[in-house]
């Protein structure tokens, strides 16, 4: 008797399993800052026209083939053509790579989550020099925000090139979140699918509690009226178009293998069109979600710095000059600095290059993203919240769910293809091979805890999945419309749900996907080939600040190989696949 | 006649405490800034209770023990409010130095802080850095603590699901051959399928149905 292929327990585990996938880091951290890059209002045209137009044919695409292949990433293309399962192996090759890097910033999360529980927040205040007579030189010159991100976190070194060695302190987080996502993902689709129900709809509760007192700072409206604020002219930026395209083709999470995987589990008659819109839709209202949060806290933040610089002036004037304790305030500052500035002259132009001008609009310009706007700037909002530590648990608490979910779906991707393989699930329990995905992703993940980790973490966040999955995709849609065919996918849907397939998603398919996948990868390529030498951020204890640096030479060897060892699997796989059974038609042929 | 020396003297304090004098100390208070609505305004009475906080302090020095209130001399007193001052030795020539004066004021900070309701912040010593406080540090880092309890939780959760798995794989693989052995025995022991017996369904005849069976046995014999 066959063994069935497990199945979700029902359909909105599926669901939830797509959304945990899909909702993820992303929507938090890339999406505020392309709004705010963008134009702010009217960046909402340009991705909301991409989602409708390229992130649901192409979640939709994905998730049928699954559902109708029931096999993981290479079983299904290699259902499609055999000559295609390459695509299968580049996807499980490119998931690889994200699960490597991406768990450590669940590692991160759980970092800051612990330290969360002091009063106050260790990144809150400076530590003290050796002599106690004032505070650290480096913490000083930066924020003490930063100075724990960077020293405390993650013992940074200046290059790239010194290595360091491993900090014990972030490798024992790495190692709890690798044994957290095994915990996670030991039983298959029967323990994932009970987990995301939580790690789905508990950063939702965080995110309405957060939007409740975002919006309840000081100094939030700043922040919300600065981003809605739309730019028009904008719009006639191409770099707007492309940015929202990419932002809702990796924001989704297409190409991986993990939505195929998730959908091989479904029952067949299983509506994935209506899931495929669902999931699209909400996966974008979160990210729109997300950077209204997002903005208030940043305009909180804004404000809060603003007056800090105003107090800072009013105290250096005041102290230079002897005025009145309290005489200087923000409303007569102005007209106090045109009269000190005649009167004492000589005086006033040796403090004037002190004398900053505060400007809420340069605050509000400050965009980051990423990291940096994860671990820097929200703590720096937070512990300036009343209750910070409460604050601080639910925030790292909801980035831990929205990491561990979408490690779930990246785990998902590489586990089917493995458990599908009957050489390799006849020798060993579906326990062992997960345990010993999660072992080797974890013994790799070690780079990231050296004191260079955060150099290389960038380099596989930039260009380990980018252009690869460009192509993926590409090549999965004109696999799907012309290799399969896209009547004979279509007569294979209608059999299975029920339902006819919608013109427009024909239309999509064959035509109009692949133009902009296309396009976006021409736009990629030529970007990499005109800015010549890559360049990357490094940090300077010295200078307390961020300065460019050139990659060296072996850097960017390695850099070609992470991007060409994904890409070069769909032809190698080809080519080998035409050469065996080329070789077993030369055997067949002396017999006839 | 004792005019002439009284301006003597004064000149010499004026040139004792002046702006930048040797061994002179700039001091800055912020009442307002401290105390908002329950500030006092700072007068000649304040400054004696300062002239008297500083000779206090003097006093605990060894070898300093004869301070007087009245060697403590203020000077510039601003609207900011800051002021200068200086501490004489007993002949009133000298000043004192400035490394004596600085660890005097850093041993009592506390007090002189609290006699005037303000703090290291709001009254300044400029050139007297004031000792942070240096951050509570427990034996053992909270951090530690917390990431331990999770640790133990993870790997107890891990255990059980593994346990569990093998378990149920266990009898997963007793019960296929438990139901192979039931077929075996189906031969000997008679199993019910649809009320019919097993073996019956074993027999090349076909099934036997007893009800059809003893109507047919009453009409048939002739």
């Amino acid at each position: 008797m066959e063994k069935t292929r497990p199945l979700w327990t029902n359909p909105l585990q599926f669901v939830f399993a797509c959304i945990s996938y899909a909702v993820g880091l992303g929507n938090v951290w890339r999406f505020p800052y392309l709004c705010q890059m963008y134009g702010g209002g009217s960046f909402l045209v340009p991705y909301i026209i991409m989602l409708i137009v390229e992130g649901m044919p192409l979640l939709y695409l994905e998730l049928a083939v699954g559902q109708r292949m029931r096999q993981g990433s290479i079983g299904a293309w290699r259902t499609i053509s055999p000559y295609l399962s390459g695509v299968g192996v580049a996807s499980v090759v490119v998931s690889f790579f994200l699960s490597m890097y991406y768990n450590v910033i669940n590692a991160w999360a759980f970092w800051y989550l612990f330290h969360s529980f002091q009063d106050p927040l260790p990144w809150s205040v400076c530590p003290l020099n050796s002599n106690h007579t004032g505070y650290n030189e480096e913490c000083e010159k930066a924020s003490s925000t930063q100075y724990f991100w960077y020293r405390k976190t993650l013992n940074i070194s200046p290059s790239i090139q010194e290595n360091g060695g491993v900090q014990w302190e972030p490798a024992l987080c790495l190692i709890l979140a690798w044994l957290t996502v095994y915990l996670c993902i030991l039983r298959g689709t029967e323990s994932t699918g009970k987990v995301v129900y939580f790690t789905a709809s508990l950063p939702y509760c965080v995110l309405i509690i957060y939007l409740v007192r975002g919006l309840t700072l000081h100094g939030a409206t700043n922040g919300l009226a600065y981003m809605f604020t739309p730019k028009l002219e904008q719009l006639a930026n191409p770099k707007a178009w492309i940015n929202a395209a990419t932002q809702i083709f990796f924001s989704l999470g297409l190409g991986f293998g993990s939505l195929i995987a998730f959908a091989s589990y479904n029952e067949p008659s299983n509506n994935c069109q209506k899931h495929a819109i669902i999931v699209s839709l909400i996966n974008s209202c979160t990210s729109i979600f997300a950077s209204l949060v997002t903005f208030s806290i940043y305009g909180f933040k804004a404000t809060f710095n603003y007056e800090n610089c105003l107090n800072k002036v009013i105290l250096l004037l005041t102290n230079s000059f002897d005025l009145e304790d309290g005489f200087l305030t923000v409303s007569n500052l102005e007209q106090v600095k045109t009269y000190l500035a005649s009167t004492y002259p000589s005086k006033y132009s040796e403090l004037f290059p002190q004398i900053k001008n505060c400007s809420l609009e340069s605050e509000l310009d400050t965009a980051v993203q990423g990291t940096g706007l994860a671990f820097i700037v929200y703590t720096e909002a937070i512990k300036n919240m009343e209750v910070s530590q409460l604050w601080s648990v639910l925030y790292f608490f909801m980035l831990l769910m929205l990491g561990i979910g979408s490690m779930l779906g990246n785990t998902a991707a590489i586990l089917t293809p493995l458990t599908d393989s009957k050489v390799i699930s006849s020798h060993l329990p579906k326990e062992v091979i997960s345990g010993l995905v999660c072992l080797i992703n974890c013994a790799i993940g070690m780079v990231f805890t050296m004191e260079a980790g955060n150099y290389w973490f960038d380099i596989f966040n930039d260009y380990a999945a980018t252009l690869s999955l460009l192509l993926i995709v590409l090549v999965e849609t004109v696999a799907v419309c012309y290799v399969y065919g896209l009547r004979r996918f279509e007569s294979d849907l209608q059999s299975m749900t029920g339902r006819s397939l919608n013109w427009y998603w024909k239309i999509m398919w064959a035509g109009v996907s692949p133009l902009l996948i296309i396009s976006l990868f021409i736009f990629y390529l030529s970007d990499y080939i005109l800015t010549g030498t890559l360049q990357y951020q490094a940090w300077d204890a010295s200078q307390g600040q961020l300065v460019t640096k050139d990659y060296p030479t072996y850097v960017l060897a390695f850099i070609g190989l992470l991007v060409a060892s994904s890409i070069m699997c769909i032809p190698l796989v080809a080519l080998g696949t035409f050469a065996m059974r080329h070789f077993k038609r030369g055997d067949t042929d002396p017999v006839a | 006649m004792l005019w002439p020396l009284f301006f003597l003297v004064t000149a010499i304090h004026a040139e004792l405490c002046q702006p930048d004098a040797e061994n002179a100390f700039k001091v800055r208070l912020s009442i307002k800034t401290a105390l908002g609505d329950k500030s006092y305004a700072w007068d000649t009475n304040e400054e004696y209770l300062f002239k008297a906080m500083v000779a206090f302090s003097m006093r605990k020095v060894p070898n300093r023990g004869a301070t007087e209130i009245s060697h403590v001399l203020l000077c510039n007193v601003t609207q900011r409010v800051s002021f200068w001052f200086v501490v004489t030795d007993p002949s009133k020539n000298h000043t004192l130095p400035a490394v004596e004066v600085q660890s005097a004021i850093r041993m009592n900070r506390d007090r002189i802080n609290n006699a005037f309701f303000l703090n290291d912040q709001t009254l300044e010593f400029l050139k007297i850095p004031s000792t942070l406080a240096p951050p509570a540090d427990p034996a053992v880092p909270v951090w530690i603590i917390i990431f331990g309890v999770i640790f133990c939780i993870v790997i107890v959760a891990i255990t059980l699901l593994i346990l569990s798995g093998i378990r149920q794989r266990r009898r997963k693989n007793k019960g296929p051959s438990e139901v192979e052995d039931a077929e075996d025995k189906c031969e000997t022991v008679i199993a019910i399928e649809n009320g019919i017996p097993c073996d019956a369904l074993d027999t090349k005849d076909g099934c036997m149905n007893e009800a059809f069976m003893t109507e047919g046995e009453r009409l048939t014999p002739l």
